[in-house]
């Protein structure tokens, strides 16, 4: 079976020869990044910089994760008013530094969590929103398409590959046409909503409104990288066996009954591998955000990622990008490690 | 998935399952046909057509306008090239690299191969996003060949090339993934036969592995090609001038300099076709391929 048997260290060798040029370039290229990006976390490292890189220990943690929480009252009874946020810093010398980043209310009481790089806390924010908004219209969406394709009528093939073809499609140009189409004045969904309503002036500005941007955003996503999940659940669906669902119809369930006893514990492992790489994606959001608002309208589609490219290409701030990058990836390792967890006992995926 | 019930009901199910099916492609297939349509028409003609299905078809009045528009305006040509040569490079090179380490992995027995089968899989999980940023920092210190003054001279840094583009992406964990469930799989007769024969490693990667491998190919190659033709973040990054720039920065680009709806279509429209052709032209191999790989590991 293999060429252990007949000589060992002949084996040896070749396996290096045949393994050398893409380790060579996984540790070039990949590992060697994640180390530089390790060490550039304690140093202010730029691209291109007279001066010298110096050492600057936490610094860019400290500046990164600064948050301080600062409770306000009311000025006056009545209609409550709030001193604004200089006053409020100027009498605190603990505050030096901080900026607004989030503004609660707990009673009559003003709370403002602040920091010192606040747009980092905007952004980790939208990111959360973001995954939990596509991960499970992503996810039930591909379900959908999956269970579509998987019915024997004429034409699947053809259907498949329609669903699948926004996959193919690059983002850029996805979010280019979906600009379009989320157009206020003329794009195809308000004039639709128009016409279904009646009223002429229907219709949000999608893309211009903080309320509505990241939500179009996590739909266009949704509607570009379904199909993908779609395959991979048709192969989960095809592996179950008929057997099981001949069973289920004999014990007298019915459609719904052989989706949720049969179906779905069936598609178990397939759903989890799903689930994790739509994360693994939701969490890495860019394209979309760069090509359609650039972040905005009020920061309300800045991301993570988007961010780190902020500091670390636009500021040319290596350090304080790399370390934006690698709390992300923490950050992604450790939820798709607890959604492994949560949803695995015992088995492996 | 029921085949009981009188004859009519089942009739009626499959009609309803065919409307459904047809509603749910045209919301898949919509914004691409509206963005071929609207690249043959003039932008009075796309937003008189907006709120009608008129959108998604060709105007009786179509003309190629667009497409000259955007030829004169922009350096497309140019972009097109730079992308293709970037996406052939690492379609051929990566299929190379990425099967010879699977190669390695599946069907040859050394210390350590174990380890380094968890490594590729651990950096499955690493978003290219992650490393970008320190990457940036790599490529720039990067020694290079350059060919000035008659004479071979070492330059360092990696910034507005081709290699820039290609090299880092060539070793790919899915690929080498993907290649290695499939050589697992490839009966062991084959090689065992060969060898008798007095048939090196090399002859049965070349001869006997790689001959019986054309779906993961295929698979490979359409990975390989639309992460490079699809490349935006990166060259954005490390491309400055236009004479390196690939075709995504300079769609957004365009689309940021241009206020005609028509042309920004007729400009999507070309960069998208060579994906959906290859993809069409390798679809069935691909989706067999996708279906039986990520899970089963």
């Amino acid at each position: 079976m293999t060429f252990a048997t007949s000589s060992g260290r002949d084996s040896a060798w070749s396996a290096a020869l045949f393994a050398a040029p893409a380790m060579l370039l996984f540790l070039v290229f990949l590992l060697l990044p994640l180390i530089v990006a390790a060490g550039a976390t304690f140093s202010n490292h730029r691209l291109v910089s007279p001066q010298p890189t110096e050492f600057v220990g936490l610094d860019n943690f400290r500046r990164l994760l600064s948050l301080q929480v600062v409770v306000i009252d009311p000025i006056a009874d009545g209609a409550p008013r709030y001193p604004g946020w200089r006053a409020v810093r100027a009498a605190q010398p603990r505050l030096q530094g901080y900026r607004e980043a989030f503004r609660l209310h707990w009673g009559r009481k003003r709370v403002v969590l602040a920091a010192t790089d606040p747009l980092f806390y905007r952004s980790l924010v939208n990111t959360f929103r973001f995954a939990a908004m596509v991960m499970p219209l992503q996810c039930a969406t591909a379900l959908g398409l999956a269970l579509l394709v998987n019915q024997k009528v004429r034409g699947r093939g053809f259907f498949r590959t329609v669903y699948f073809a926004p996959v193919v499609t690059s983002m850029v140009i996805v979010s280019i046409v979906w600009s379009f189409l989320l157009n206020t004045d003329r794009g195809m969904v308000n004039e639709l909503l128009r016409a279904i309503t009646g009223d002429g002036n229907a219709g949000p500005d999608w893309l211009g409104d903080p309320g509505y941007a990241l939500p179009a955003i996590a739909v266009m996503s949704a509607w570009q990288g379904a199909g993908f999940q779609m395959l991979i659940i048709l192969a989960g669906l095809q592996s179950i066996s008929p057997e099981l669902y001949e069973a289920a119809t004999l014990m007298g369930a019915n459609a719904w009954q052989r989706f949720v006893h049969v179906t779905l514990p069936g598609l178990r492992n397939t759903l989890i591998f799903v689930l994790l790489s739509t994360t693994i994606m939701a969490f890495g959001l860019f394209t979309q955000v760069d090509v359609m608002t650039a972040g905005g309208p009020l920061d309300s589609t800045t991301t993570v990622i988007y961010h780190a490219v902020r500091a670390g290409f636009r500021e040319q701030d290596v350090g304080y990008g790399s370390t934006v990058a690698l709390v992300f990836f923490v950050l992604v390792l450790a939820v798709s490690l607890l959604q492994r967890k949560l949803s695995s006992r015992g088995e492996s995926v | 998935m029921s085949r009981s019930g009188p004859p009519i009901r089942r009739r009626l199910r499959a009609l309803g399952m065919g409307m459904l099916m047809n509603a749910v492609a045209l919301l898949f297939a919509l914004p691409l046909l509206f963005m071929f349509a609207s690249s043959f028409k003039s932008d009075t003609a796309i937003f008189k057509d907006l709120s009608s299905w008129t959108a998604l078809l060709p105007a009786p009045d179509w003309s190629l306008a667009n497409y000259r528009a955007v030829f004169d305006k922009s350096e497309l040509p140019t972009f097109m090239l730079n992308s293709a040569i970037v996406a052939a490079l690492t379609v051929v090179g990566g299929i190379l690299v990425n099967s010879m380490l699977a190669f390695a992995l599946a069907r040859l027995r050394w210390k350590g191969r174990q380890a380094v089968l968890t490594l590729v899989l651990a950096m499955l999980v690493v978003p290219f996003e992650v490393i970008a940023i320190p990457l940036l920092s790599v490529v720039a210190r990067l020694p290079w060949t350059a060919y000035a003054h008659g004479a071979l001279v070492v330059r360092h840094g990696w910034f507005n090339s081709l290699q820039v583009q290609i090299v880092p992406f060539l070793a790919n964990a899915f690929c080498v993934f993907l290649f290695y469930q499939f050589f697992r799989d490839i009966p062991s007769e084959l090689d065992e036969a060969a060898k008798m024969d007095g048939a090196g490693p090399w002859t049965i990667y070349w001869r006997i592995i790689m001959p019986n491998s054309g779906p993961v190919i295929a698979t490979a190659a359409i990975v390989l090609f639309l992460g490079a033709w699809n490349q935006y973040l990166w060259p954005a990054m490390v491309i400055q001038g236009a004479a390196l720039r690939p075709v995504q920065p300079g769609i957004q680009q365009f689309f940021g300099r241009s206020n005609s709806w028509g042309q920004i279509m007729a400009y999507a429209s070309i960069i998208t076709l060579p994906v959906l052709a290859v993809f069409l032209a390798c679809q069935r191999r691909f989706v067999a391929s996708v279906m039986g790989s990520g899970i089963k590991g």
